[in-house]
Formats: C-alpha cells, sequence, structure tokens
C-alpha cells in the first residue's frame, strides 16, 4: 500500500464513480475513461507493461471511442436532466445491487482467504518478450481460436453494413 | 573534448548535476533533468518548423512567405505567439466549459507523453521502456479522445463534423500504421526503442545498416509516413480541418492560447511520429556513414528530423485534399493490404538467409502487390468532366 | 501506377520552390510600403475638387450647384453655397461653395457625383491610403483637403483628363465667339447639355 498505490486507485475509484452518477452520457463515457486510464496505470505500477499499455490502446484508444460513437449515433449525446431525476427502486436496480454485490462478497472472500502478504511480494517483472514466447508455445490454440472468432466478427460487421448493395438491383 | 565527450555532453551534465542533489532527491531530479529539456527543445522547434513552413509553402507558391519579423521574418513565431496569448479566450456559452478546458490540454500533454520513448541520441532517452513501442501508441491513441471532446464540448455541427472525421480518420490509420512498424519489431525482436536503434548499428562498408534499407523496411517506411501523415492530420489528409466545408474542424471554437495549444500539440504529434519513424527505420541517432560518427548522435537526430519535417512540407505544398470516401479507400483498400503483405515480407526476409535469393523474391514481394493493387484501385475509374445534378 | 503522379506533382513544386531564389520574374508579389505597383490609370477610388490655376481656394471649378450633394446615394458630400460670388479661374462671376465637405467613412466611391457634375468639377482620385487615427476629425474631409489641381488629374487619369479640358475649351470657345477676352470666359452656364467624358 504505497502512496502511489492509493493515489492511483482513488483515481479510478473516482472516475468509476463519476462514470456511474453523470447525467449526460458522454461525460460518464469521460469519467469511465479515467477509471480505465487508472486501472492501466495500477498495472504498470505493478511493473506489468503490456497489459498496461494494452489497457489504454484497447479501453481509451478503441473502445471508449467506440462508445462515444455508438451514443452519437444513437442520440447525439443530448443532455438527459430530464429523466433519472431521483433514485428509484426498479427491478433492474434490485437486479444490479444483488450482481455487484455478489461479485464483491466473492472478491472479498478470495481476497480475505489469502495472507495479506501476497501483496507485498516482489514484483514480477514480466517481459513482452516472454508473454509473445508464451503465446505463441503454450497458448497458441487459444490465440488461434480467439484470432478466428474476431474475423468472423468481422466478416459478419461487414455482411451487416452491405445490404444496400442487395437493395439496389 | 573528444568527439565522444561531444556526444554524451548532456549525458555527462546532467549526472555532473545530479551529484550536487540530495540522494533522497535523485530520481526526482533526474525525472526533471530528463524531461525539462524535452519540454524546451520540442516547442522551440515548433516555433522554427511554423516559420519554415510559411516560408516554405511561400516559395513553392512563388510567395515571399512572412518576412517582416527579424531578419527574413525568422522571428514571425515569436509575434504569433505575443498575438496568441494576448488574444481574448472565447469560450461559447452552449459549450461544456470544463470538457472544452480540458481537451487543448490532453491533447498537449499525450502529445508530450509520447517523447518520453524517443531516443534522441546515444543513452540520452527519457524513460527506457520494455515496451516503448506499445507506450507510443498507447499515448497515441489518448490523442483521438481530446480531439473527440474538443470538437463535442464546443457544441458546434461543425467542430462536431470535424471532431468525427478527424476519430475515423485516426482510428482507420492507425491500424496500418501500427502494422507498419510491427515488421520492425519482427526484425529487432524488441519493442524497446532503444533496442531498436541498437539493432540497426554497425556498418558494412561505410553503408548502415538501417532497415529502410531493405525491401520490407522500404516499403514499411512509405507506408508508415503516410499513415503518420494521416494520423497527424497534415495535408493531404486534412480533411478534419477542412476549410471549405467545414472551416477549421474540431477546434472551431477555440481562440487564443487554447486554439495555439491545438497548434501545438498537432505539430508536437507530427515530430513524434516523425522521430518515431526515425527510431524505426532510419537508424534513430546514427550517423548515415562511417565516416561521419565524429559528429554527435542528437545532431544527426535532429539533422534527421528536420529532413522529415521539410518532405512534410513540401508534401502539404504539393497536394490536394482528399474526399472522405478516398481517404478510408486508401486506409482500408490499400494501406492495409499492403502492410499485411509487408509482414509477410519480413518473415520471408527473416527465414532466407541466402541474400542473393532473398533481395529478389522480397523486392518482387513488395512490388508485385503495389502494382497490382495501385492498377486494381484504378480500375473502373476514367478521368472524365464531373457534372453536377444539382449545382447547375 | 499510383505514386508517378505524386513524384511529378512534387518535382514541380521542387522546381517552384527553388525557381524562386533564382528567378526574380517568378515572386510577383510587391512588397507595399516599400515598392509599390505602376499606377493603373482607370483606377478610382474617392473624389476630389479639381482647380485650374495656381491657388486652390480660387480656381476651384465647383459653383456649388448642390446636384452631387442631391445625386449622392450615401449622402455623405455637404456644401454650403456662398452668398457673393467670386471670379473663377477664367475671370468669370461665379458662386463658390463657402464649405464643401465629404465624409470619408460614408462615401463608397460610386462615382456619381462624377458623373452627374455639369462643371468637371469633381473627379475620383486614386489616392487609396485614406486610413486615420482619429475617428472624428480625420474622416470629414474640407474642401481645403479635397482640392487638388488640373495638373495632378493630368498625372492620375491623363486620357481622361486631356478629353475633359477639350471638351472645355471647346465650349467656352462656342460660348464666347468675341476674342475680346483674353482667355474665353467660362462655359459653364452653356455646359449642362455636354455629358462629361469621365
Amino acid at each position: 500500500m504505497t502512496l502511489i498505490f492509493l493515489i492511483l486507485a482513488a483515481i479510478t475509484i473516482v472516475g468509476t464513480a463519476a462514470a456511474m452518477s453523470f447525467r449526460n452520457p458522454i461525460h460518464c463515457i469521460l469519467g469511465l475513461t479515467v477509471g480505465l486510464v487508472g486501472l492501466a496505470m495500477l498495472f504498470l505500477h505493478l511493473g506489468a507493461q503490456f497489459v498496461g499499455f494494452t489497457q489504454i490502446i484497447v479501453y481509451v484508444g478503441a473502445v471508449a471511442i467506440l462508445a462515444v460513437f455508438a451514443i452519437m449515433m444513437t442520440q447525439g449525446g443530448r443532455r438527459l436532466t430530464e429523466t433519472a431525476t431521483k433514485p428509484q427502486i426498479t427491478p433492474s436496480l434490485l437486479v444490479g445491487g444483488t450482481v455487484a454485490g455478489a461479485v464483491f462478497a466473492v472478491l472479498g472472500w478470495a481476497m480475505l482467504g489469502r495472507p495479506s502478504t501476497a501483496i507485498h511480494s516482489v514484483q514480477p517483472v514480466v517481459s513482452v518478450n516472454q508473454i509473445g514466447q508464451l503465446l505463441m508455445h503454450n497458448y497458441v490454440l487459444p490465440l488461434e481460436i480467439m484470432a478466428v472468432l474476431l474475423t468472423a466478427a468481422l466478416i459478419g460487421a461487414v455482411i451487416l453494413a452491405m445490404p444496400q448493395e442487395r437493395g439496389k438491383r | 573534448m573528444t568527439p565522444d565527450t561531444v556526444d554524451q555532453i548532456f549525458v555527462i551534465s546532467k549526472h555532473w548535476l545530479l551529484g550536487y542533489v540530495p540522494a533522497m532527491l535523485q530520481p526526482l531530479a533526474s525525472a526533471v533533468l530528463s524531461v525539462v529539456p524535452v519540454l524546451l527543445a520540442f516547442p522551440l522547434l515548433f516555433a522554427i518548423t511554423t516559420v519554415l513552413e510559411r516560408k516554405g509553402l511561400g516559395r513553392i507558391q512563388n510567395r515571399y512567405g512572412p518576412n517582416r519579423v527579424g531578419p527574413a521574418g525568422f522571428f514571425q513565431f515569436a509575434a504569433d505567439g505575443i498575438k496568441s496569448l494576448t488574444k481574448e479566450d472565447v469560450v461559447p456559452r452552449d459549450a461544456d466549459q470544463v470538457v472544452h478546458f480540458l481537451a487543448p490540454l490532453l491533447l498537449v500533454i499525450a502529445a508530450f507523453l509520447a517523447y518520453a520513448v524517443l531516443p534522441i541520441g546515444r543513452n540520452m532517452v527519457v524513460a527506457n521502456l520494455d515496451a516503448g513501442l506499445l507506450y507510443f501508441f498507447a499515448v497515441g491513441s489518448m490523442v483521438e479522445l481530446a480531439v473527440f471532446m474538443a470538437g463535442w464540448s464546443s457544441h458546434s455541427k461543425y467542430s462536431l463534423l470535424g471532431a468525427m472525421r478527424a476519430v475515423a480518420q485516426m482510428i482507420s490509420y492507425e491500424v496500418p500504421l501500427v502494422l507498419a512498424s510491427i515488421v520492425v519489431v519482427m526484425a529487432s525482436g524488441s519493442l524497446s526503442t532503444v533496442a531498436i536503434v541498437e539493432a540497426q548499428a554497425g556498418y558494412t562498408a561505410t553503408l548502415p545498416h538501417w532497415y529502410v534499407f531493405t525491401p520490407w523496411g522500404f516499403a514499411g517506411f512509405i507506408l508508415f509516413m503516410i499513415a503518420a501523415t494521416a494520423e497527424s492530420n497534415r495535408s493531404p489528409f486534412d480533411l478534419p480541418e477542412g476549410e471549405s466545408e467545414i472551416i477549421a474542424g474540431y477546434y472551431i471554437e477555440y481562440s487564443g492560447f487554447k486554439f495555439a495549444l491545438f497548434f501545438l500539440g498537432e505539430y508536437l504529434g507530427m515530430f513524434a511520429t516523425s522521430a518515431l519513424a526515425i527510431t524505426l527505420f532510419l537508424g534513430g541517432w546514427a550517423a548515415p556513414f562511417s565516416f561521419m560518427t565524429w559528429i554527435p548522435s542528437y545532431v544527426w537526430f535532429f539533422v534527421k528530423l528536420l529532413a522529415l519535417i521539410v518532405f512534410f512540407i513540401w508534401i502539404r505544398g504539393t497536394l490536394p485534399r482528399l474526399r472522405m470516401d478516398q481517404l478510408m479507400g486508401m486506409a482500408w483498400k490499400f494501406m492495409l493490404p499492403m502492410t499485411l503483405l509487408n509482414l509477410f515480407t519480413a518473415a520471408v526476409w527473416h527465414f532466407l538467409p541466402n541474400p542473393l535469393l532473398r533481395w529478389p523474391v522480397c523486392t518482387a514481394l513488395v512490388v508485385v502487390p503495389f502494382v497490382v493493387l495501385s492498377r486494381s484501385m484504378k480500375q473502373g475509374k476514367t478521368l472524365q468532366v464531373r457534372t453536377y445534378r444539382y449545382a447547375e | 501506377m499510383l505514386g508517378v503522379g505524386i513524384l511529378k506533382g512534387l518535382t514541380e513544386t521542387a522546381r517552384n520552390f527553388v525557381g524562386s531564389y533564382f528567378r526574380k520574374d517568378r515572386l510577383t508579389t510587391i512588397q507595399f510600403p516599400e515598392e509599390r505597383a505602376p499606377r493603373i490609370e482607370a483606377s478610382r477610388n474617392f473624389p476630389f475638387l479639381v482647380y485650374d490655376g495656381p491657388d486652390a481656394m480660387a480656381g476651384l471649378r465647383c459653383v456649388s450647384c448642390f446636384i452631387c450633394e442631391k445625386e449622392c446615394p450615401p449622402k455623405c458630400i455637404i456644401i454650403d453655397k456662398s452668398t457673393d460670388k467670386k471670379p473663377d479661374a477664367t475671370g468669370k462671376l461665379q458662386f463658390y461653395p463657402a464649405e464643401f465637405k465629404i465624409d470619408v467613412s460614408v462615401c463608397m466611391s460610386c462615382q456619381i457625383c462624377v458623373e452627374v457634375c455639369p462643371f468637371d468639377a469633381i473627379k475620383m482620385d486614386t489616392d487609396f491610403e485614406l486610413s486615420t487615427q482619429n475617428r472624428f476629425d480625420d474622416l470629414l474631409w474640407p474642401k481645403l483637403r479635397l482640392a487638388k489641381s488640373n495638373e495632378y488629374y493630368h498625372e492620375i487619369h491623363p486620357t481622361e483628363a486631356a478629353a475633359v479640358d477639350a471638351d472645355l475649351a471647346a465650349a467656352r470657345a462656342k460660348a464666347a465667339p468675341k476674342p475680346a477676352a483674353p482667355v474665353a470666359p467660362v462655359a459653364a452656364a452653356a455646359a449642362p447639355e455636354k455629358g462629361t467624358t469621365a
């Protein structure tokens, strides 16, 4: 529990809390981005450079932008001041609260079950080289399956985006 | 002073200065001493570049360019800086004040962060990260968010359109940019920028072992530079600015120093990607000939950087702006296949040790797809006088 | 093939760049305050009052007939007619403008005053550097500042001035057939039918 860890954890928590509490969806995404960057910084703090930078590339560079685009295309980022004025106990809130509680319970059980010295253990220095070796040798099958899955998704997206060809005739 | 001392003068002086700092503060002082020169050198380069660019573009168009402030107009940047500092900072009433304020800051910060992994000279790098290249692209992806923030928070249709264009363009060209640089990672076996420069060290009969002097390296360099031009929103890929249709794009609602910050961020991004191109393909700070190694490494770095900047200016003075569909077609139909094929070429180069065999094979692997692709892109396109249905 | 056109364009711009340093005729820019483009005879900017002879106030052709003041679309001309008559350049007694002012900030350089003037007394200038430091005093030009000599008119619009002089001389000769007067009296009264050559 160093000072840096506390600062980064605070950034992450504040960012994600902001993402949940802002009214404007674009602000929510920006808050979420802050949280994701904080998480990436935590990875970097633990010496996992590859994971940290990939987190930024994937989540800040791609997912945040994708979410922003999705919001712009569905409702144009209008300010939703009139909706959701006060919290009401709705079924969705109940389900969400139950799931969140379950997740936190499992996490807490897992963390408390381990000796607390685990946090202070020597930081594992994993080079990108080692990750590459592992991916290409031990985990080559999962990697290939992921690649096939992503390619299929890409082709599916292209097909979805092409219907006007048929409608022309 | 031996050439070696001159080469390492900044490193030596940094260590000399660190000697006066108490041991507890040394990591902090070391960081400050590494960062401050970068923070000074590159904005100064930006200032010089704006003057060079305006004068160069003027000459290309048979004009004088700025020639009033200082000798031959060289201090124009000072006048521009003072002007932008003293101008009124107008924020639109409907703008999202906080995001509007943060966007230029985020852009400049992201642009500056990228310099952390660029080796400016021998032993001169702010942070030698194991995943340096990954860091560069991670930081670069934050620029997109800054651009979007600027465009969205201004609450103007032009700025939003400009931001959408810019983000779409940057995402599309980030793919070929990364793929074009991966060949170098394959060849050098490292993501660290310092290690990549070291992998290109050494000379064969006065000629260096830069990656640009291989078929895949040359193709990769060209593809990288095209993608870098698009990534930094420079002409001919400056659609996000598109003066003719969306006036200035995402920074239309910015004035005064915030506008200058956008300008600075854009140029810093251009320098950073140029510096990365130098690191990846042009041997970093290494001298181009073995008999010129006595010239300090940082001089070579800045000479190469200036050469690339001049080339950017030259391109800007030459080519007209692309259309949006041409831009996207270029990215996905030409750049992406070429970069993917280039990966294959680099692999072939690696597994064919015989130089007599690998040179012709790899050259053919680069040239043939290029010819085929450029032919197929032209297919079905006959140049004719354009008729406008509604405008006439 | 892709890229050939780009290379051609690059050589063209490079030729421009290098050429602009060696051939001065490529650079068409005129460095304005230091060097000036030659005056264009047909250019027109702001009206001035023509006078004959050496004395500006005595030789004004204007007889304060108010036609230009009435015709001026933005109403930027202000004339005070004199109560007495004074001999003009040719010796004939005429009314003269006690004050003749034009507001520079209002004038739109439409040249209508010149078109309607029966006496060829007001003409268009070519001077374009009219900006001033003072908004209220320096933009309302009095007649002393508006008056410029016929020689100056010849200098800026030589062809047109020669035609005007010829017309005026012909009109004076027609109006005064007797050669008693040393110079033909002003034919101003006879001039209204004659269109100006402006």
